[in-house]
C-alpha cells in the first residue's frame, strides 16, 4: 500500500483579484522506503501541495482532491484530534525558509526539547542526549554549545540543520523536505542527503523532496515528478527522465543547468519559447 | 598596477562573544582567523565553504555592516575602521550587498520604488524628482518595468525580487558588490537569468564581485579567482583554472568530490550500488 | 515563466484596507462588535444631546424608580432612577464617555511606552534589553488587579490615577510583544540591506522594523482595550477609581450595591453596559487577529 497518496489535487487561494489556482489536478504516491523528487520552478505550488498534504494551507486556501490519504487514512475527513497525532510524529516537514520557521526568542536547545517533549515519553535528560544526537547527525560542530545559542546566533546552514533535526527527531514514516539543502554547501549537503537517505533505508522511511537542483535529484531520488505551473508535466523514474526527457519544460530545466552552459550565457527556460500550450 | 586593487584585506579576525544568562561565563567564538586578500577592480572573486566558516560574518564586515576584531582593509587605498571612526556617505555608498534570500530581503512594508530611493534619499543630495528618474532607469536596467515602481515586494516571484535587490545595491554606484549567495534560493532558469544579468551589469558598470556561493558549478562559470574556506581560514587562493584544476588542499578536493553530479552514467552508478 | 508577477495585490494603501476589510467582513462576530462599538462611540459624542436628563442632576421625588416597562415605572426615566433618583439612562450615557476615554488613554499610554521600551530591548539586546525585561516581569508577576490597587494606593485615588495604574499594569504585554517580533524582523536581511545603504538606527527602529511588527501590537491593543475598561470599572468599584458623582459605570455598581435586592435594575443596567461592551471588543479584537494574520497576506 502506499504511504501517501495524492490522487487530483487541486488548491485555489482568494485574492483580492479572486480566485487564484495555485495547483491544478495533481495526482502522485509515495510508497515506504521511496524517494520522490518533486522539481519545477518557482511559484509552481510544490510547496502547496505539501502544505496541503500537512493540513497547513493558509486561511484563504480552499482544496479538493479526490483522494489524499496518508497509510488508508483520509487525510481530508480526519478528525483534527487524530491529525494532530499524525502530523509532526508520523509526517513530518522541513520547511523552506530556515531562519523564519525558528523562533528568534528561544534558544535552539529549547525548541527541539519542545518537540521531543510533544512528540516522545523521554525523560528531561533522555531528551537532552537526544538532542545533542540528533545536531550531531546533521553535522553541527559542537553541538552542546549549539543547543544553547538563539537562532541569530548561527550560520544561514547552521539554522537549517536544526530545522532538519528537529523533522527527524520522531523517525517520522513520511519526510516531506522542502528545499532541505539550499543554504548548504555540498560537503554538508552530501551529509544531509546521505543521512537521509540511511534513514530511509533503515526504517523504510517515505521521503519526498523539494528541490530545483536538478544535481541533488540525480543523486537521490527514484522518481521523480516535474511540475510546472500548478500542473504535473511528467512523472518518470530517475534515469528514464534525464535520458530522455518528453517534456519541453523539463527539457529545458535540464539544459539552464550551469554545467551545460554554451558559450558565455546561460540558457534559460524563456530561450526555449515555452508557451501554455507548449507546456500542456 | 597599484590602483587597480579595489579593496585589500589583511588579516582579518571577527570573534563573537556569547555569555550564557546574566551571570554565566563568556564564550569566545573565532569566526575568522586572519584572512588575507585582495580584489581586482572589474574581475570576480569567488568565496566558497563549508556552511559555518565565516563566509556571511566576511561578508558584514567588508560591507561595513560589523567591525572586525583585528585587521586592517583598505578600500582603494584607504584605511577603514568603523569602530573608530564615522563612515562617510561615500565609503558607505562604494560597497553593496545582495543577500541570499530574496523572500527576507525586501522589506514587506516597502513599496519597489521606495526600496530603490531610500538609499539614495540617505547618501546624496538628490532632488526627490531626481531620484525618482534615477529609481526608474535601475528599475529598467535589472530587467523589470516602470510599472514595478509602485508595487508591493509580495507581488513579486523569487527571480524578481532578486532583481529587485541588486537594483538596490546598484543603485548607489558601488564599485564592489558583495553577492552572499544570491542564485541558490532561485530554480535553475531564473538562477540562469541572474547570473547572466549580473554579467552584463559588470561589463557595463565595471563593477567588482565578491561571489559567495556553495555551488561550485556556478563558481565554475562566473568566478575569475576562488577562494576556499574552512573554519574561518583561508586554505586555497588562487585562479579559477588553478583551483579547479589543480586543488591542493585537503578540503578542496572533499568538496570537489561531494559536488552533486547530474550525468547519466552517474546515476545509473548509484542505482546500480543500491541495488 | 516564472519572471511574471503571479497575482498582483493591492496597489495602493486604500486598496490594502479595502483587502483588510474583506477579510474583516467575513467574520460575522466581529462585525456585529465592531457596529456596537461604532453606536457607543456616536452614544458618547453626543452624550449631551442624546441623554433626556442630566446625569448628576439628583430628582428627589423619584428616588429608586423601576424601569418604564415595569410596575410603578414612569416613562421620563426609561431605565429608572438610582437611590438619590438620578436618571440611570443618562449616567448610563454618559458613563460611555468615561469607558471610551479610559480605553484610549490607557491603550495610547500603554501602546506608546511599551513598543518604545520594546523597540529598544529588542534592538540593543545585551544588558539594556535584560534590565527592561527584568522590570516587565516584575509587573507580570503581581495579579494585575492588586498592583493598579497598590499603584492608585500610592497616587491617591482618581479617575486619572487609575488610567496611569492601569497603564502601568498593562505595557508589559506591549513590551514583550514588540521585543518579540523586533528581535524576529531584526535577524531578517532586509534590515540588514537598510544598514548597508546607511539607515540610521532610528530610522531603522522606526520606520523599518516597526511597521511590520504592527499586526500583533494591534490586536493586543483591542484586547488590552476591553481590559483596561473592566479594569477601570473594577477600580471604580472598588472606590480607587472614578470619584462620585462621576458616572463611570464601576462606580456606579459599587454605589449601587446595597440595593441589589431591593431595585436590581440599578446593579444590572451598568453591569450589562460593561459586560456588552467588554464582549464587543474582544470579538472586534478577534476579528482583527485573524484579518491581520500574515499567512493571508503573502500572495
Ligand atoms: N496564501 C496564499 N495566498 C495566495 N496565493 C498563494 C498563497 N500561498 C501560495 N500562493 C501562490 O501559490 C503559488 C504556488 O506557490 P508555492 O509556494 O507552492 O510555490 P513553489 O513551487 O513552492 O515555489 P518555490 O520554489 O519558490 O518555493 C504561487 O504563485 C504563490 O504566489
Ligand atoms: N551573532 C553571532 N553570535 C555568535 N556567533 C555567531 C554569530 N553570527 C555567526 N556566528 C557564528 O560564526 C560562525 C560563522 O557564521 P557565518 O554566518 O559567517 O557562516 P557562513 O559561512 O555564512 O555559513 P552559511 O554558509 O551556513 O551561511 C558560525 O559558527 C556561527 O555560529
Ligand atoms: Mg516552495
Ligand atoms: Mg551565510
Amino acid at each position: 500500500m502506499a504511504l501517501l497518496e495524492i490522487e487530483n489535487l487541486t488548491v485555489e487561494f482568494d485574492t483580492v483579484d479572486g480566485r487564484f489556482r495555485a495547483l491544478d489536478g495533481v495526482s502522485y504516491s509515495v510508497d515506504p522506503g521511496e524517494v520522490l523528487a518533486v522539481v519545477g520552478e518557482s511559484g509552481s505550488g510544490k510547496s502547496v501541495a505539501m502544505l496541503a498534504v500537512m493540513g497547513l494551507l493558509a486561511n484563504n486556501g480552499h482544496l479538493w482532491a479526490d483522494k489524499l490519504e496518508f497509510e488508508g487514512y483520509d487525510l481530508l475527513t480526519m478528525s483534527a484530534k487524530k491529525r494532530r497525532e499524525i502530523i509532526g510524529k508520523d509526517i513530518s516537514m522541513i520547511f523552506q525558509e530556515p531562519i523564519a520557521s525558528l523562533n528568534p526568542c528561544f534558544t535552539v536547545g529549547a525548541q527541539i526539547d519542545e518537540t521531543l517533549k510533544e512528540h516522545t515519553k523521554m525523560s528531561r535528560g533522555e531528551r537532552k542526549t537526544r538532542a545533542i544526537e540528533l545536531l550531531d547527525s546533521v553535522g553541527m560542530p559542537e553541538s552542546a554549545k549549539a543547543l544553547k545559542k538563539y537562532p541569530h546566533q548561527m550560520s544561514g546552514g547552521q539554522c537549517q540543520r536544526v530545522m532538519i533535526a528537529m523533522a527527524i527527531a520522531c523517525k517520522p514514516k513520511l519526510l516531506i523536505a522542502d528545499e532541505p539543502t539550499t543554504a548548504l554547501d555540498v560537503t554538508i549537503q552530501k551529509q544531509i542527503l546521505d543521512l537521509l537517505l540511511d534513514l530511509q533505508h533503515e526504517s523504510g522511511m517515505g521521503l519526498i523532496m523539494i528541490t530545483h537542483d536538478m544535481a541533488v535529484v540525480a543523486e537521490t531520488a527514484d522518481r521523480v515528478v516535474v511540475q510546472y505551473k500548478g500542473k504535473k508535466m511528467e512523472e518518470a523514474d530517475v534515469l528514464s527522465l534525464f535520458e530522455s526527457p518528453k517534456n519541453p519544460y523539463t527539457k529545458a530545466l535540464l539544459s539552464a543547468l550551469p554545467e551545460n552552459a554554451t558559450g558565455d550565457r546561460l540558457p534559460t527556460v524563456s530561450d526555449f519559447h515555452l508557451g501554455d500550450e507548449g507546456a500542456a | 598596477m597599484a590602483d587597480d586593487i579595489i579593496l585589500e584585506a589583511r588579516n582579518l579576525v571577527r570573534e563573537y562573544r556569547t555569555k550564557e544568562g546574566i551571570f554565566g561565563k563568556e564564550h569566545v567564538n573565532r569566526a575568522l582567523k586572519g584572512i588575507s586578500f585582495s580584489l581586482e577592480r572589474g574581475k570576480t572573486l569567488a568565496v566558497v565553504g563549508e556552511s559555518g566558516c565565516g563566509k556571511s560574518t566576511l561578508a558584514r564586515i567588508l560591507t561595513l555592516i560589523d567591525p572586525a576584531t583585528s585587521g586592517e582593509l583598505l578600500i582603494e587605498g584607504n584605511p577603514i575602521d568603523i569602530s573608530k571612526e564615522k563612515l562617510s556617505k561615500d565609503m558607505r555608498s562604494k560597497v553593496q550587498i545582495v543577500f541570499q534570500n530574496p523572500y527576507g530581503s525586501l522589506n514587506p512594508r516597502q513599496r519597489v520604488g521606495d526600496v530603490l530611493t531610500e538609499p539614495l534619499m540617505i547618501n546624496t543630495t538628490m532632488s526627490p524628482a531626481e531620484r525618482r528618474d534615477k529609481a526608474m532607469e535601475m528599475l529598467v536596467k535589472v530587467g523589470l518595468g516602470p510599472e514595478h515602481f509602485n508595487r508591493y515586494p509580495h507581488m513579486f516571484s523569487g527571480g524578481q525580487r532578486q532583481r529587485i535587490a541588486i537594483g538596490r545595491a546598484l543603485v548607489l554606484n558601488p564599485s564592489l558588490l558583495i553577492l552572499d549567495e544570491p542564485v541558490s534560493a532561485l530554480d535553475l532558469s531564473v538562477q540562469a537569468q541572474i547570473l547572466n544579468l549580473l554579467a552584463d551589469l559588470q561589463d557595463e558598470f565595471n563593477l567588482t564581485y565578491l561571489f559567495i556561493s556553495h555551488d561550485l558549478s556556478v563558481v565554475r562559470y562566473i568566478a575569475d579567482k576562488v577562494m576556499v574556506m574552512y573554519f574561518g581560514e583561508v586554505v586555497e587562493y588562487g585562479t579559477r583554472d588553478e583551483v579547479f584544476g589543480n586543488p591542493q588542499h585537503e578540503y578542496t578536493q572533499t568538496l570537489f568530490n561531494a559536488t552533486p553530479q547530474a550525468d547519466i552514467a552517474h546515476i545509473k552508478a548509484r542505482l546500480a550500488a543500491s541495488n | 515563466m516564472a519572471d511574471v508577477t503571479q497575482n498582483s495585490g493591492p496597489d495602493t494603501r486604500f486598496e490594502l484596507i479595502v483587502n483588510f476589510w474583506r477579510h474583516f467582513r467575513t467574520n460575522k462576530g466581529a462585525v456585529a462588535g465592531l457596529i456596537f462599538f461604532l453606536t457607543l462611540v456616536v452614544i458618547a459624542l453626543g452624550a449631551a444631546f442624546i441623554a433626556p436628563h442630566s446625569p448628576i442632576e439628583q430628582y428627589r421625588d423619584a428616588l429608586l424608580l423601576p424601569p418604564a416597562w415595569q410596575e410603578g415605572g414612569s416613562w421620563s426615566y426609561v431605565l429608572g432612577t438610582d437611590a438619590v433618583g438620578r436618571d440611570l439612562l443618562s449616567r448610563l450615557i454618559y458613563g460611555s464617555q468615561f469607558s471610551l476615554f479610559i480605553g484610549v488613554v490607557v491603550v495610547s499610554v500603554a501602546l506608546v511606552v511599551g513598543v518604545c521600551l520594546g523597540l529598544v530591548a529588542g534592538t540593543f539586546g545585551g544588558w539594556v534589553d535584560t534590565i527592561i525585561m527584568r522590570v516587565m516581569d516584575i509587573i507580570l508577576a503581581f495579579p494585575s488587579l492588586l498592583l493598579a490597587l497598590v499603584l492608585v494606593a500610592i497616587l491617591g485615588p482618581s479617575l486619572l490615577n487609575a488610567m496611569i495604574a492601569i497603564a502601568i499594569v498593562q505595557q508589559p504585554y506591549y513590551v514583550r510583544l514588540t521585543r518579540a517580533s523586533v528581535m524576529s524582523e531584526m535577524s531578517r536581511e532586509y534590515v540588514m540591506a537598510a544598514r548597508v545603504s546607511g539607515v540610521g538606527t532610528l530610522r531603522l527602529m522606526f520606520v523599518t522594523v516597526l511597521p511590520n511588527c504592527m499586526a500583533p501590537l494591534i490586536v493586543q491593543a483591542a484586547l488590552s482595550f476591553s481590559t483596561a475598561i473592566l479594569d477601570a470599572a473594577a477600580l471604580g468599584f472598588l472606590g480607587m477609581g472614578a470619584q462620585p458623582p462621576q458616572p463611570e459605570w464601576g462606580t456606579m455598581l459599587a454605589e449601587s450595591r446595597e440595593f441589589i435586592l431591593r431595585a436590581p435594575w440599578v446593579v444590572t443596567f451598568p453591569g450589562v453596559a460593561i459586560l456588552s461592551t467588554v464582549l464587543a471588543i474582544n470579538l472586534i479584537g478577534d476579528g482583527l487577529r485573524d484579518a491581520l494574520d500574515p499567512k493571508l497576506k503573502r500572495s
